[in-house]
């Protein structure tokens, strides 16, 4: 099939799910089919729709189809010297880079980096009314109408198609090291903060089991003073590859709990009053905690600032944390406008949108 | 651009074109006034028209307009109570930090209110163990770091207007400056902002957390130019200062060269902390005002600044000066001292004032085009200088594609405006066909709505029309203002093209 009878198989099935009064599934390769609230309606394959459209390294910015694999993407740019600096999840499969927008997801390089969205340029989206539209572009700076774009990075495919993006891309750190120090929670996370507010080449701080781990990227001066600083023992760089890929992708033990909370908190926040210790990425900002679901991590996250996903199992109180009622009605106003009979991933972000 | 105000546009002359839309507006400006006084205190309501003419227009004085009345509020609670007496009388209301924005963004609403957030101008909070800062909105740009510099720590956005712009202004116009391209805009280092929609509804949209659940409206947000809420309180992301930083100026006999070294910088993976162009008309107008010793000989000059730890920059510049020598600099400098650094920038940063020295008026253009074009772009504004017998110096944030040209010209000579509009469109109209944008960072504002026409299709302005409907039905925050109505936009499509054939055929096309 060529190109564009895809974009119009699309729009068919769009009328079609609309006159029927149903509901379309939108959906990657599926290495996501765990997250979200719900998975609704008659699955819709975005695979299809795939390829890099336009690649500049000395401009620094990718764009490709919403198929396109991640694996492609991060392939291309390796070759080139670069990289997508916020590290997006696989969880083990090989995502589609639309499905890696619409989750929105970051992985460990996050505070340092940035997020997905802080790398979005530009998106194209196929409307519940069957328009192709192109908001943002393949430029750095752009304030031309509302930011959209950011807005469809993390929308879970609630507002439409994401049939393309424009992403920032970087080049790769000249040079890495991690090191390893013991450490309790409580003093990796000062230590974390207090790192982060001198200048030094930070790229990741997690902890896990009593160990923190510290990634410095950048020039080799950089790092040995950064090393000077921070002391702990080098890791050779298998390992630190092995724990950072790990970290990135769900794929440390922890991750196989059955009932699994992802708690998001200002940095520097003391460690929660709980029992049993978390994993620890972004520097303190995030946190994994193998808790059960009626766990009081929800109301101990929002007092603290922060938030509370169940990453995994069931709650009747839903898996994301709920939206302040102001909020929550911005949400369906805005669905209300781009998606009014509800077809695209119905429930999936938020229960009954 | 806070220098440019009293200088380029004369205040005895008026240049608007034609008020803002006008709105079914049904009380006089007497009923507005007296409303607003039951809910706030008597000095917050300026209602006279001595007191009223200092906000006819923001930093771009072409778009006037005297607002029905202005308020001042001190207080977060002040604000709300002003929102629901507009909401409940469906009196249009537009929001104005430092007035030092370039689009008319901040251009007054004639029988709507004008509210000036720079009385809530305290920093709430600096918290050195988060990386943050809860700041209220008035708060000028440059205070915020200064108020971090204790802890070693600063903001990052540094719109060259920094001195006086505000932060709540910058987050309604996602702001950049000449460290973008590291750093970030506006959008990479607010963390969260308090504040209410158009009814008084409380909002807080992200925060302290890294993540937010939800949709992303905190972006949505950010750039919105005042028409989905008014922001009461800002947090924002501060970042360790680097230790060192050291600037090298390159000196180009061609722009096609200075634009290829740009590349070549990026290419051999240096993401600079700041690389801005210069043409030669820039470094003839600014020199004479700042002595920077910029090298009037060359056609282009590029300032590259390397930060980081010491050792990190003396590699840096090494580097980065080899590749500007291979890339066919014909000269090189590097900043020996902090006085000089900051001295060569200064004259970066006052080109638009510089501008004002050149001519009586001058109208600053913000296009962003992918940078590989900048030559094309270049020598295309100095065929269109013949064109519309105006001069346009160029200011240009290389790294990150955000050409600045600035049009010269003067009001009192009959058509000169005019012809500089049109100047200024066509550029836009270019970067546009380049795969560009009409915007980088001084928003749309009442300015580029024809050029929103030109951008985006009418379905793709039927989607800023839905946001907008989703968080202010009425259409009362910033009425008139970046999204172009249908009609407008046809209106346009006329006046451009006559009978099929371009306004400006003698204009070259790619």
């Amino acid at each position: 099939m060529s190109a564009e009878p895809i974009l119009e198989s699309w729009r068919e099935r769009i009328a079609a799910a609309t006159a029927a009064r149903g509901a379309l599934r939108l959906r990657g390769s599926g290495s996501k089919d765990f997250y979200g609230e719900q998975l609704a309606g008659e699955p819709l394959d975005l695979t299809s729709w795939r390829g890099i459209v336009h690649y500049e390294p000395s401009e620094l910015v990718l764009t490709a189809r919403c198929g396109t694999p991640l694996s492609q993407i991060e392939a291309t740019l390796a070759a080139q010297g670069q990289f997508l600096a916020f590290e997006p999840p696989a969880f083990g499969g090989d995502p589609t880079v639309g499905g890696v927008i619409a989750a929105g997801l970051s992985g460990p390089r996050r505070m340092y980096a940035g997020a997905a969205r802080d790398f979005v340029l530009g998106t194209r989206l196929l409307t519940a009314r069957g328009e192709h539209l192109r908001f943002g572009g393949e430029v750095m700076k752009n304030v031309a109408g509302f930011d959209l774009s950011r807005l469809l990075c993390g929308s879970l495919g609630i507002l439409g198609i994401i049939t393309e993006v424009s992403l920032k891309v970087l080049p790769r750190p000249r040079q890495e090291a991690t090191v390893r120090l013991e450490l309790s929670a409580a003093a990796a996370v000062a230590a974390f903060n207090r790192w982060a507010a001198l200048p030094l080449p930070l790229s990741g701080a997690a902890w896990s089991q009593g160990l923190a781990w510290v990634r410095l990227s950048g020039a080799a001066s950089a790092l040995s003073a950064a090393r000077a600083h921070i002391g702990g023992e080098p890791v050779a760089t298998g390992d630190a590859s092995a724990f950072w890929q790990a970290l990135r992708h769900c794929a440390l033990p922890l991750f196989a709990a059955g009932s699994l909370w992802r708690v998001s908190l200002p940095p520097a926040t003391a460690p929660l009053a709980l029992a049993g210790e978390p994993l620890i990425d972004w520097g303190g900002a995030l946190r994994w905690y193998a808790q059960p679901a009626e766990s009081p991590l929800r109301a101990l996250a929002q007092a603290a600032g922060g938030s509370a996903l169940l990453w995994r199992g069931e709650s009747a109180h839903g898996r994301f944390h709920p939206l302040a009622p102001e909020v929550e009605t911005l949400h369906r106003r805005l669905k209300a406008q781009f998606d009014p009979h509800g077809i695209f991933n119905p429930g999936r972000l938020l229960p009954g949108l | 651009m806070a220098g440019a105000r009293s200088r380029h546009f004369r205040r005895s002359k008026r240049y608007t074109r034609g008020a803002p839309a006008r709105y079914d507006v049904p009380m006089s400006a007497t009923d507005i006034v007296a409303a607003l006084r039951a809910v706030l205190p008597a000095d917050c309501v300026l209602s006279h028209e001595e007191e009223r003419r200092p906000f006819e227009c923001d930093g771009l004085p072409a778009f006037r307009a005297l607002p029905a009345v202005v308020v001042l509020p001190r207080s977060a609670a002040e604000v709300r109570s002003t929102l629901v007496t507009c909401s409940r009388l469906k009196v249009p209301l537009v929001a104005r930090g430092s007035g030092t924005g370039l689009s008319g963004g901040a251009t007054p609403h004639p029988q709507g209110v004008l509210l000036s957030l720079a009385r809530m101008n305290r920093v709430l909070e600096i918290d050195p163990h988060n990386r943050l800062a809860r700041l209220e909105p008035g708060v000028p740009n440059l205070k915020v770091s200064a108020a971090a510099a204790v802890h070693g720590l600063y903001y990052a956005p540094d719109p060259s207007s920094q001195v006086a712009c505000s932060i709540g202004g910058n987050v309604a116009e996602n702001s950049g400056g000449v460290h973008c391209l590291k750093y970030g805009l506006t959008v990479h280092n607010v963390l969260g902002v308090r504040g209410y929609t158009v009814d008084g509804s409380a909002l807080a949209l992200g925060g302290g957390a890294a993540d937010s659940p939800g949709l992303d409206l905190l972006a949505l947000t950010i750039g919105s130019e005042g028409l989905l809420m008014i922001v009461t309180e800002v947090i924002v992301k501060l970042i360790p200062r680097p230790p060192c930083a050291q600037l090298v100026m390159a000196s180009f006999a061609d722009v096609h060269r200075a634009a290829d070294a740009v590349a070549a910088i990026i290419a051999a993976g240096i993401i600079p902390a700041g690389m801005e162009m210069m043409d030669r008309k820039a470094t003839e107008a600014v020199e004479p005002f700042v002595h920077a010793g910029y090298d009037l000989t060359a056609a282009a000059i590029l300032l590259v600044e390397a930060d980081g730890t010491a050792a990190e920059v003396a590699d840096q510049v090494q580097e980065i000066e080899q590749l500007l020598r291979s890339s066919g600099a014909s000269a090189l400098r590097v900043s020996g001292s902090e006085a000089e650094r900051l001295l060569l920038w200064s004259g970066r940063k006052n080109a638009f004032p510089a501008a004002g020295r050149l001519s009586p008026d001058y109208y600053c253009m913000d296009g962003t085009i992918p940078r590989k074009h900048v030559g094309r772009v270049l020598e295309a504004i100095g065929r269109m200088e013949q064109s519309y017998r105006l001069r346009c110096m160029n200011v240009f944030h290389a790294g990150d594609g955000n050409l600045h040209p600035v049009i010269l010209f003067d009001a009192n000579e009959a058509g000169s405006w005019q012809r500089a509009e049109q100047f200024g469109a066509a550029i836009l109209e270019l970067c546009v066909e380049l795969g560009g944008t009409i915007t980088g960072e001084h928003g749309v504002g009442v300015e580029k709505l024809n050029s929103m026409c030109v951008q985006f299709s009418a379905a793709e302005r039927a989607a800023f029309a839905a946001v907008k409907h989703a968080f202010d039905e009425a259409g009362l925050l910033n009425p008139g203002k970046l999204i172009p109505t249908l009609a407008r936009c046809a209106e346009y499509g006329r006046m451009h093209v006559h009978g099929g054939a371009l306004a400006h055929p003698d204009l070259p096309r790619f």
